[in-house]
């Protein structure tokens, strides 16, 4: 079996021990050895590409020590600028951000441009960086198979083409596979960072080997190593002048710039503690792979012959020291660095093609807006397409020969191209005042001086038009020559010269740009998030992220609705639909439910612009939606304020109202009564002058008549009197004077007495009194005279109104529970229906033709009595005669009150 | 020959002290106790005046007013009301129906039996 079959074998191999690893990795969620911080650290090192593995060793040959800037960069960033990832990390995790293009334009507005311009940047960048890839692996392949004639490696200097082909197929094959499984929130691909993990190991892993093959195989120890080292080697000019600073800066900038490292970094990311194990993970890692370059790259250059490729020193040193088996594990190590570059590369930035670019355009599209559309499916598919789009680009990219330079130069215009991000995203993290207008003037002035002065460049160097272009400027314009913009000459030093001008640009046109105009509300808004995330301690502003979530619309609705309701709602809706979710799916149909609650409390207007912004719509900013509620809440907390105090002044109204209707009674039951007692005063009074007179002015008046006259002076004096005392009577007990004098009494001794009392009369009237008497000891609250009087009302009355020919008056009292009951019943002709609701009333005197002395105050009095002594006394209804019913509390009886209730 | 006088008093005691005065004055006195035996004694006895309390049962004096200024036969019937102070209203209400004469109780004697006189000489002049 020759080496180029082993290869072949082992690389398929491989390739089948990464899909079965990808695949265990993303089946069934997330396996618990996947969350370690060791394979996040590990899935960092995507950033080394074949280009730091095979490249770094070229560079060290041609450059000496400069290679090692490449590694510094990221090291600085990890172990200096840690909080900055932390920010990012938060912010991240935070709003669900699934792209650095993502990010950047969720900070500037969540502008549809600045992530437009983000993706096609970076697109841009990545396609030579990702043809690069597929060169590296394909030459790899074509330097192993050589070996025993080449082994310089140089023969492979144009890659196979077939097996570029073939190459790219496979890895769109694995990115669709496992980049593209399904649609998640997050944008995380269990699988994938599995697959990378293995790859990082196995990129060590062969560097590790080769490096100490270098060392103690082919040298004698580390002592041959630093003898064999060249002055050239260990000396390269400008050790940390402008371009290693340039070098550094550009590095660091792309190991957060670069979608890829984006991807992996933060989007993957579920911990944001795992930075802490990152933060000096890797770069030990990253160190750990330099330590190998330099003895690789001096050792290569001792025992390979003159002319030698030192981009492929890692595969043709082992060679040359007859150790194939090291050379196949580097070939696989190199294998593993381009193909999770590509990956990672092609599923971040297909992420943001669909998100940022195609989806976009198929929402401006009309008959997206009226279908309903599925999301999920359009998503799939189009990042399919862009996966294949980019490895096609890869792919084009590489067939024209652009590629020729070496590999660290190509890696180097991607770093360039992605670090125009740099300032759009410091600003992002860093200045409030950055805006929409400044990122994309930054953005894209950087990216068009980035492209023109390094990319195109690249890309078109010996093509005919462009030579010219380049050796004289634009229009003859050399101002304008892209190898010395504005006339500055860096010694040929292009990436130097591209970088100072377009991060110098861009930078400007980032501060200018912003502060030539406000910021929008949103803008604010987001810059408040983003600038100030981790003093933001989750607040309703924070979870305010990007397309509405049932926490964002519920946000809103409790602002306009209050939280109660609001949540009622959503709970109510969750429930209707059965959902297990503590909040409903947010659907069109819940949308449109909750617009409806919300059009009661806001109007239908306003509730349809509130819920289109919070579902997208940039008719209305977040931010202005956020005061628009607010105002709402204020305006109907007034409201109910104005509503509370006008309630306040009705019921004072009502209240004076209702204190005037009672004066005007009293005032009318004064008049009244006033007029009944004159009247009832007046009427003896007439008699008893009449009678005088006829008396006085009639000397001749027979004896019968004088007789007759002067008794009916007397007896009208006597009711006269009676009326006096009644009225007095009225007086006191209504004015609460009776009340003073309430003590526990003995009610049946006030019924003895009343019944004493009455004997005569009834007697003389020819009324039996049947009495059945309770023999329970009882007391209730009251005044015994006073209770007496209302008995003998109450028996007096019977025995006036009762024209049966065998009148009985029956007088029962009986304990009921806590109360005292006495009825007295009489068998005559009873009250009159018509008169059963006033007889209590005053002068309410029965007037059917019997004259009975008394004003008709009687049972007025008695019932203003029983009335204060908290009872009631009132006429049993549907009976034969009329019976009344007298009913007190009965109360205990204090110890020392027991004498007073016989004197009382 | 005598003049007929109906009194309608519900109060016995003056109602009998008004007969004694009106006998005693040479008339023919006949008694109601209330408005409505009032109202049938004078469609059916015809006197020739009326002494009518103003507060009577089942028919107020007043209503009994309304009624016979209603009929033809008794629109010049004279009519002496008693009153009592405190109804100034009714008092008024019974005079635009046409009484003759007002004597408020408790009243004097001699009031009555003179106002009872000019109002039976006024009847008889006109």
């Amino acid at each position: 079996m020759t080496l180029r079959e082993l290869a072949l074998l082992a690389a398929i191999g491989f390739a089948l021990l990464l899909f079965l690893i990808a695949f265990l990795g993303d089946r069934g969620g997330r396996p618990r050895w996947l969350a370690s911080p060791l394979v996040y650290t590990l899935s960092i090192s995507v950033y080394c590409t074949s280009w730091t593995f095979y490249g770094a060793v070229g560079s060290a040959t041609r450059n000496g020590l400069e290679y090692l800037t490449i590694y510094l960069g990221p090291t600085l960033v990890f172990v200096g600028f840690w909080t900055l990832l932390r920010k990012i990390m938060r912010i991240t995790r935070r709003d669900n951000i699934t792209s650095i293009a993502d990010f950047v334009s969720s900070r500037y507005g969540k502008s549809d441009s600045v992530a437009a311009i983000v993706t096609i940047l970076t697109l841009l960048a990545a396609a030579p960086y990702i043809a690069l890839q597929i060169k590296a692996i394909a030459t790899s392949f074509q330097v192993l198979g050589a070996a025993s004639e080449d082994p310089t490696g140089s023969a492979a200097a144009t890659p196979d083409f077939v097996i570029a082909f073939w190459i790219t197929v496979g890895l769109a094959l694995f990115t669709i596979l496992f980049g593209t499984r399904r649609v998640d929130v997050r944008e995380r691909h269990f699988g994938v960072v599995a697959a990378i993990a293995v790859e990082a190991l196995v990129k060590l892993i062969a560097l590790v080997a080769v490096g100490l093959l270098a060392v103690y195989g082919v040298a004698d120890g580390p002592g041959e190593v630093f003898a064999r080292m060249t002055a050239s080697t260990a000396h390269s000019g400008d050790e940390f002048g402008m371009r290693w600073v340039g070098l550094i800066v550009l590095s660091g900038a792309a190991i957060v710039c670069l979608p890829r490292q984006f991807q992996v970094s933060f989007v993957e990311n579920e911990n944001e503690t795992h930075l802490f194990t990152a933060a000096w993970l890797f770069p030990l890692y990253l160190f750990v792979l330099s330590l190998c370059v330099l003895p690789i790259a001096i050792m290569g250059q001792t025992i390979l012959p003159e002319g030698s490729n030192p981009d492929m020193f890692v595969l043709t040193m082992p060679i040359a020291a007859g150790r194939t088996d090291i050379a196949l594990l580097a070939f696989l190590g190199g294998f593993s660095s381009g193909t999770s570059m590509v990956i990672v590369s092609c599923i971040a930035l297909s992420t943001m093609i669909s998100n940022h670019i195609l989806m976009p355009l198929a929402l401006r599209s009309h008959q997206w807006r009226e279908g309903s559309g599925d999301v999920q499916r359009f998503l799939l598919i189009t990042r399919r397409i862009a996966i294949c789009f980019i490895l096609a680009l890869g792919f084009l990219y590489l067939r024209t020969g652009a590629t020729g330079a070496g590999l660290a130069s190509i890696g180097l215009i991607a770093f360039a191209g992605a670090a125009q991000v740099l300032p759009a995203l410091l600003g992002a993290l860093y200045w409030e005042g950055a805006n929409r207008r400044g990122a994309i003037l930054g953005l894209f002035s950087g990216g068009m001086i980035w492209a023109y002065t390094l990319f195109l460049p690249n890309l078109l160097q010996g093509v005919a038009w462009w030579d010219t272009l380049a050796a004289d400027g634009p229009f003859g314009l050399t101002l304008l020559r892209p190898g010395a913009l504005f006339g500055l000459e860096t010694n040929d030093d292009a990436l130097m010269h591209a970088l100072f001008w377009s991060l110098l640009v861009n930078a400007f046109a980032l501060i200018a740009g912003s502060l030539s105009r406000l910021p929008t509300p949103i803008e604010r808004l987001q810059a408040a998030l983003f600038v100030r995330v981790f003093s933001d301690r989750g607040g309703s502003g924070a979870r305010r992220g990007r397309a509405a979530s049932a926490d964002q619309l519920f946000d809103l609705a409790q602002r306009i609705m209050g939280a109660d309701r609001a949540y009622g709602i959503f709970r109510n809706y969750a429930v209707s639909k059965n959902e297990t979710t503590e909040f409903p799916l947010v659907d069109d149909a819940f949308i449109a439910h909750l617009e409806r609650r919300m059009a009661a409390s806001v109007g239908a207007a306003s509730a349809r612009a509130m819920i289109l912004s919070a579902t997208g719509s940039e008719t209305i900013s977040l931010d202005e939606l956020v005061r628009i509620a607010d105002e709402t809440a204020r305006l109907m907390e007034y409201t109910a304020e104005v509503t509370r105090k006008s309630d306040e002044i009705e019921r004072a109204a009502a209240q004076l109202t209702a204190a005037n209707e009672r004066l005007k009674t009293l005032d009318r039951q004064k008049d009244e009564f006033l007029s009944h007692v004159s009247h009832e005063l007046r009427t003896p009074m007439t008699s008893i002058r009449s009678f005088t007179e006829i008396l006085a002015g009639t000397p001749d008046l027979d004896a019968g008549d004088r007789q007759r006259f002067i008794g009916i002076i007397n007896a009208e004096s006597i009711r006269l009197t009676a009326l006096l005392d009644e009225i007095l009577d009225m007086a006191v007990v209504e004015s609460g004077d009776a009340e003073r004098l309430l003590k526990p009494i003995d009610p049946e001794h006030a019924l003895d007495q009343a019944l004493d009392a009455c004997l005569g009369l009834s007697h003389t009237a020819g009324v039996r009194i049947v009495a059945a008497r309770t023999k329970q000891s009882v007391h209730v609250m009251g005044n015994l005279t006073r209770l007496t009087q209302v008995f003998i009302n109450i028996i007096s009355n019977g025995i006036k109104y009762d024209t049966n020919a065998d009148p009985v008056i029956r007088v029962e009292s009986r304990i009921d529970g806590a109360d005292y009951i006495v009825v007295i019943a009489d068998n005559g002709p009873g009250v009159p229906e018509a008169e059963t609701r006033t007889i209590f009333d005053k002068f309410s005197r029965g007037r059917a033709g019997i004259t009975a002395p008394g004003a008709g105050l009687g049972l007025a009095i008695s019932h203003a009595i029983i009335d204060r002594f908290g009872g009631t006394l009132r006429l049993l209804p549907g009976t034969t005669g009329a019976q009344f019913e007298i009913r007190l509390k009965s109360v205990a009886i204090p110890a020392d009150s027991g004498t007073s209730t016989v004197a009382g | 020959m005598p003049k007929r006088v109906l009194i309608a008093e519900d109060e016995r005691n003056i109602a009998e002290s008004l007969r004694f005065l009106l006998t005693r004055a040479g008339h023919e006195v006949s008694l109601a106790h209330d408005g409505a035996e009032a109202l049938a004694m004078v469609r059916r006895a015809r006197p020739d005046t009326l002494v009518l309390d103003l507060m009577l049962p089942k028919l107020s004096g007043f209503d009994v007013l309304k009624e016979l200024r209603a009929e033809a036969e008794t629109r010049t019937l004279p009519i002496l009301m008693l009153t009592a102070k405190g109804q100034a209203n009714d008092k008024q209400a019974a005079e635009d129906l046409g009484v003759d004469a007002f004597v408020t109780k408790p009243f004097a004697n001699d009031d009555v039996i003179a106002t009872v006189a000019r109002l039976l000489n006024g009847a008889e002049r006109g």
